[in-house]
């Protein structure tokens, strides 16, 4: 060290020293990965169950009644016969192509992700609208979550809970349930004052308020953040493949790594496709439970 | 006779990080401005004292940053005071835990905003049911009363629209219609016409009084224009900066203002019609109690005056001229006073807004008599009062 000076060479630590800390953190989390891994893995048991659970079903049905139920779920959603059409035409599409069990297989864990994504980000954002300094608290675990490379936490989930369809799930929620949280505190926050102030004057609880005021006018912003959420999990599919997660995923990482450049553009397109499908259903049916907000177009 | 219903006494309301370690330097007297500068917190309301009794209209009159917002939302406490107590029938709000707030929200106190307040995600009838709805009151009931209401505010048949559907005026009357349908005996009503345009808030104001003649109710209204203070207030309250500048009648605030602040304030109003005849008039300067001409004539001279009122044990007869009563006891002064002897005017009642009466009181060259309902004489109106409470700016 005495021949470098520190004003040319920045005065790092030894390598000794960091080689150190690595391993002592290394060590520990490895440590407390074997230590609990097992408790951690029954916990998400239920979950994984059902992700198995309703994977089986939209593989077992036949091809022609899951069709029928995503059309007719669809019409209901958007009271849009165009809609249902192009959904009916894309999805037989897909099948033609062969890519049917991988698309069912995708569409079972973002419908899991998604719920999970709802279930524990609105509860979040709540907490978060209530309180300025929840918020203060969450908002840079949200950016970390958002900006972090996903590779990286990818890294402890995998040494804790193994290869498999948890570890996936648990890594696409951390990448899209910031958008749910965010919005849902948004739009709490936004909730007119004066409709607040009305309703604490005739006397609504603080849980009153909540349920009769805050989420229902939060709503438009809360299916927009699970809007995002849903979309975003879409994008991590491919990365999620990466630790074992079945779908459409997998074709595309094979075909990176075999220069398939064709079976990588279809598989491609099949997400792209149920990204529009979720996005247009989400946001028609987002748009037709506002009806209040009445007819806003202008000439 | 007074039954008062709210009094607040030593309200102070400090907005800022520590309000109470500074409320030292608020009692210390320090003002407004040197407190916002020295410790960075404003002054909302200082040393409030109010009393508000049953069944009366009570204005809170203030421009924007007088605090009457404030206050306002002291009343339901969704402002708590920094110091001070508000009772409501006794009971000092101030001391309710949460539970019981909400009781004493739900049950005592409704409230109208500026703004409107309404839910936009719900239709004009379970806006109007919201009060209801809060308190579980079951479906049917609280539809059903909440139809009555609007009916009751000229509504029906909005039932089923948004707020968004409605002008800014059917927008308030679901307001007025909410508030009214939790049979709170206490209404607040903050600002309430101020965001609708001149025609409808003048309806608005005709349909309040209206109601308020049914129904009784003790309101606390707020406002910045002053005409509609004296036009529904049975007493007002001039804020200035958060201070209570004068409390009173209509009729005392405009006649005996008690700053040059509120002697500015009422400056502008049209007093023709803020003031009724009764604020007015002076007792009557000539009585006369005569059976006949001669008698009456004799009286008309003890009082120095060219004129007189007869008055008998049923009341007010009719006016009397010395000129006609001299011109009557040349032929027979023993002769009964009758109607051909009375001068061809009518009496004027004591509530007339001043502004419909002017004619018959400038047309006339005698005071004119004012007579209650019952048939009671109860004084004069002179052209030149009238001319001296319209014209003359008022002394200090």
């Amino acid at each position: 060290m005495a021949e470098h000076s520190w004003l040319t060479d920045f005065p790092a630590m030894d390598r000794s020293d960091l080689v150190a800390i690595r391993k002592t953190l290394d060590g520990a989390y490895r440590n407390f990965s074997r230590e609990y891994g097992d408790m951690i893995e029954g916990f998400f048991d239920p979950l994984l169950s059902f992700l198995i659970w309703f994977e089986k079903l939209l593989l077992a049905s036949p091809w022609w009644a899951v069709l029928l139920v995503i059309t007719a779920l669809v019409y209901l959603a958007t009271r849009s016969a165009l809609m249902s059409g192009a959904t009916v035409i894309a999805f037989l599409l897909i099948g033609y192509f062969g890519m049917w069990d991988n698309t069912m297989r995708t569409m079972s864990i973002i419908l899991v992700c998604t719920l999970v994504s709802i279930g524990v980000g609105i509860p979040i954002g709540i907490a978060m609208a209530r309180s300025d300094r929840v918020q203060a608290i969450m908002t840079p675990i949200l950016d970390i979550m958002q900006t972090m490379p996903a590779f990286v936490y990818l890294i402890p989930v995998v040494m804790l809970l193994g290869i498999g369809k948890i570890p996936g799930v648990i890594a696409v929620v951390i990448y899209a349930i910031p958008p749910v949280i965010r919005l849902t505190n948004l739009g709490i926050r936004l909730v007119d004052k004066e409709v607040m102030e009305a309703a604490t004057a005739y006397g609504a609880s603080a849980f009153q308020r909540l349920y009769q005021v805050q989420l229902p006018l939060a709503l438009p912003t809360i299916m927009a953040g699970i809007n995002q959420t849903i979309m975003m999990s879409l994008a991590m599919v491919v990365i999620a493949s990466m630790i074992g997660v079945k779908g459409l995923g997998q074709p595309v990482l094979k075909s990176i790594t075999n220069q398939y450049f064709t079976m990588g553009l279809l598989n491609g397109l099949a997400i792209v496709v149920l990204a529009i499908i979720f996005d247009r259903v989400s946001q028609a049916y987002a748009k037709r439970t506002q009806k209040h907000l009445g007819d806003n177009s202008h000439v | 006779m007074s039954d008062p219903v709210i009094e607040i006494s030593g309200l102070y309301k400090v907005f800022g990080n520590t309000p109470k370690a500074v409320m030292p330097q608020v009692h210390a007297g320090k003002t407004k401005d040197d407190l916002l500068a020295e410790t960075g917190h404003t002054l909302g309301l200082k040393d409030i004292n109010l009393t508000i009794e049953r069944g009366e209209v009570f204005v809170i009159m203030g421009l924007s940053g007088s605090g009457k917002s404030t206050l306002i939302r002291h009343f339901n406490r969704l402002i708590d005071p920094t110091e001070g107590s508000i009772q409501v029938e006794g009971v000092d709000i101030m001391d309710l835990p949460q539970k019981q707030l909400e009781q004493f929200r739900r049950h005592k106190m409704s409230m109208v905003f500026q703004r409107f307040g309404l839910m936009p995600h719900r239709s004009v009838l379970e806006n109007v049911a919201y009060g209801l709805r809060v308190q579980k009151v079951d479906k049917a009931t609280r539809q059903q009363k909440a139809k009555d209401w609007l009916a009751t505010v000229g509504l029906s048949g909005y039932e089923d629209q948004y707020p968004s559907q409605l002008s800014g005026g059917q927008q308030q009357r679901v307001g007025l219609a909410r508030a009214l349908c939790t049979d709170a005996e206490i209404l607040l009503m903050d600002e309430a016409f101020s965001a609708l345009d001149p025609l409808i808030r003048s309806e608005m104001q005709d349909q309040l009084i209206e109601l308020q003649e049914k129904l009784h109710k003790t309101i606390i209204f707020i406002t910045h224009d002053l005409d509609e203070a004296l036009r529904l207030g049975d007493r007002i309250a001039i804020l200035k900066d958060g201070e209570l500048v004068q409390q009173g009648t209509p009729a005392e605030i405009l006649l005996n203002p008690a700053t040059p602040y509120v002697e500015a304030f009422v400056k502008d109003v049209n007093r023709a019609r803020a003031l009724t005849v009764e604020t007015v008039m002076k007792p009557a300067s000539c009585r006369i109690s005569a059976e006949t001409i001669g008698e009456a004539l004799a009286q008309m001279k003890r009082c120095n005056g060219a004129f007189g009122y007869a008055v008998n044990k049923n009341g007010y007869q009719g006016v009397l001229l010395k000129e006609t009563l001299e011109d009557a006891a040349k032929d027979k002064p023993e002769g009964a006073l009758n109607a051909d002897i009375y001068e061809d005017v009518s009496a004027l009642s004591p509530d007339s807004v001043l502004e419909t009466v002017i004619p018959d009181t400038i047309e006339t060259d005698f005071p004119l008599p004012v007579v209650t309902k019952d048939g009671d004489l109860q004084g004069q109106l002179s052209r030149a009062s009238v001319a001296e409470v319209l014209g003359n700016p008022v002394k200090n």
